[in-house]
């Protein structure tokens, strides 16, 4: 398809590596926001294909995996109630709470429906008049527009039945906290093209300069990811520190004024609290004073008792900060996988765990299996 | 969730009829943001997509989905620069092999 398969050939690929083998001279560590980026790099296999100098880190860009479980929670207890239908993308269904979660919800009787869109939980509310809708809107800025046009045609059409759980996260107060944490090893930034697309690189700007890091904005396929680590090298080894666009074929430096025109419309920007990192500063948006009506935080009034939450063995927090690798955490492939996930980052195909299990577990295993016969693990693998 | 892939607008649709059973009036034209719809071939696989954020979009561009609702219009001639960097990357290459190689 076009867009998709030019960006996957193999014999341009060599060329782009080749260019980065030129241009390292000293060890560097760059992460990908996103986790869209994150699932590319281990599916195509282009963490392995680098040099040993050049790793990478996965960085937090997965909305399912940030949500916190105090959110997770609050969308348990409105999806149970009886006059409630809860619609929400497929990815959060599995995603545990403090007391299970809205797959279990559903299964005990709760009206819990999946959408691939927020529109389409608009036209659910047309068409269940007699029902409370409740859609979880949950993104970074990329979902942002799509949210906010959801919220504006229910007020345009007076559609009081419908409502919205607002998570929503912007990266660049993430790429800031990520920076500024003691335990910090990011040299340079690969951006998340879809962000910058709808926000523009105006944000980013401030942080290169202020932190002294390039920053790449960069696309989704393998000849993206490889241009784009290319053009952080460099910068990196010619000390310079900008902000790059490697996704101009759909970021434009303002973004997309259309899209942040609604966004603005129908969200402000306000503190959120993000799984792993705590509560971030202006990182998050909610809804304006004149939408706060479809806010179903509001509407629904809150449990009583939240109940203290499990002790859990999963480190998703310090995989989300790139700390720690997937298959660093004792239950990685153990007690947790994608079918039976401990965590947010095993449940989304954009979460970290889930990628390393999907495309990393075979190697781990026979890492493992190495060790225990004295012998050194695959070349170059299963060390980032 | 958070993917975003390209596909070819094939048809921009009407405003919405309104709904013959509710009797719910169409959107309105000139409204602040209006829901601009269309249909969009993803290789082979056709789905309604919201356009009303690329409004200069016409039929036979590509444009980037994300749930649902483009997000933006696919620059052909940046597009293509990544492709003249690998071309320029060959020309260097071979000015900078050994004669006879
Ligand atoms: S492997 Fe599972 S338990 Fe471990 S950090 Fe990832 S999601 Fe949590």
């Amino acid at each position: 398809m076009r867009y998709l398969d030019e960006y996957r050939d193999p014999a341009a690929a060599a060329k782009l590596l080749a260019a980065i083998r030129g241009a390292v001279t000293r060890p560097w560590t760059l992460m990908e926001v996103c986790g869209g980026q994150t699932h590319s790099l281990l599916r195509f296999g282009i963490d392995r294909m680098l040099p040993p100098e050049v790793r990478l880190v996965h960085g937090p860009g997965c909305p399912v995996c940030v949500t916190p479980i105090e959110v997770i929670d609050r969308a348990l207890e409105i999806a149970a109630r009886p006059e409630v239908t809860f619609v929400s993308f497929g990815d959060m269904l599995r995603v545990p709470g403090t007391r299970g979660d809205l797959q279990r919800v559903k299964a005990a009787g709760g009206d819990v429906r999946m959408v691939y869109s927020p529109l389409d939980a608009v036209q659910l509310a047309r068409a269940l008049p007699s029902r409370q809708v409740v859609f979880f809107a949950v993104g970074f800025e990329t979902t942002a527009p799509a949210n906010a046009m959801a919220v504006h045609a229910a007020a345009r059409e007076g559609l009081e039945s419908f409502s919205v759980l607002v998570s929503h996260v912007l990266v660049p107060p993430a790429m800031e906290a990520i920076l500024a944490a003691p335990d910090n090893q990011v040299q340079a930034f690969l951006a998340a093209g879809h962000v910058c697309t709808v926000t523009g690189l105006e944000e980013y700007g401030p942080i290169a300069a202020r932190h002294r890091v390039p920053i790449v904005v960069t696309g989704f396929e393998p000849l993206d990811l490889l241009q784009g680590i290319w053009m952080a090298l460099r910068q990196l080894e010619e000390g310079r520190a900008e902000v790059e666009n490697q996704y101009a074929r759909s970021v434009r430096p303002e973004g997309n004024r259309e899209a942040l025109r609604i966004l603005r419309e129908v969200f402000e920007v306000g503190d959120r609290s993000w799984r792993g990192m705590g509560s971030i500063p202006a990182s998050g948006l909610h809804l304006r004073e004149a939408y706060r009506r479809f806010d179903a935080d509001l509407r629904f009034p809150a449990g009583e008792t939240r109940g203290e939450a499990a002790a859990s063995p999963c480190r998703s927090g310090e995989v989300l900060r790139g700390v720690l690798r997937p298959d660093q955490c004792a239950e990685f492939g153990v007690r947790c996988t994608p079918e039976s996930p401990l965590g947010a980052t095993m449940v989304s195909t954009e979460g970290t765990c889930a990628a390393y299990y999907r495309y990393r577990r075979a190697e781990t295993a026979a890492v493992v299996a190495g060790a225990a016969h004295g012998a050194q693990g695959a070349p170059g693998g299963g060390q980032r | 969730m958070c993917l975003g892939i390209p596909g070819r607008i094939v048809e921009i649709l009407p405003e919405r009829e309104p709904d013959p059973e509710s009797g719910e009036a169409p959107l309105e034209d000139g409204a602040a943001f209006p829901l601009r719809r269309g249909v969009v071939d993803f290789g082979g696989v056709r789905k309604e997509v919201c356009l009303s954020c690329v409004s200069d979009a016409r039929p036979g561009d590509y444009v980037v989905v994300h749930v649902g609702f483009a997000i933006s219009k696919i620059d052909a001639d940046e597009a293509a620069k990544v492709f003249e960097l690998l071309a320029a990357m060959d020309e260097l290459g071979e000015l900078e092999a050994p004669e006879g190689t």
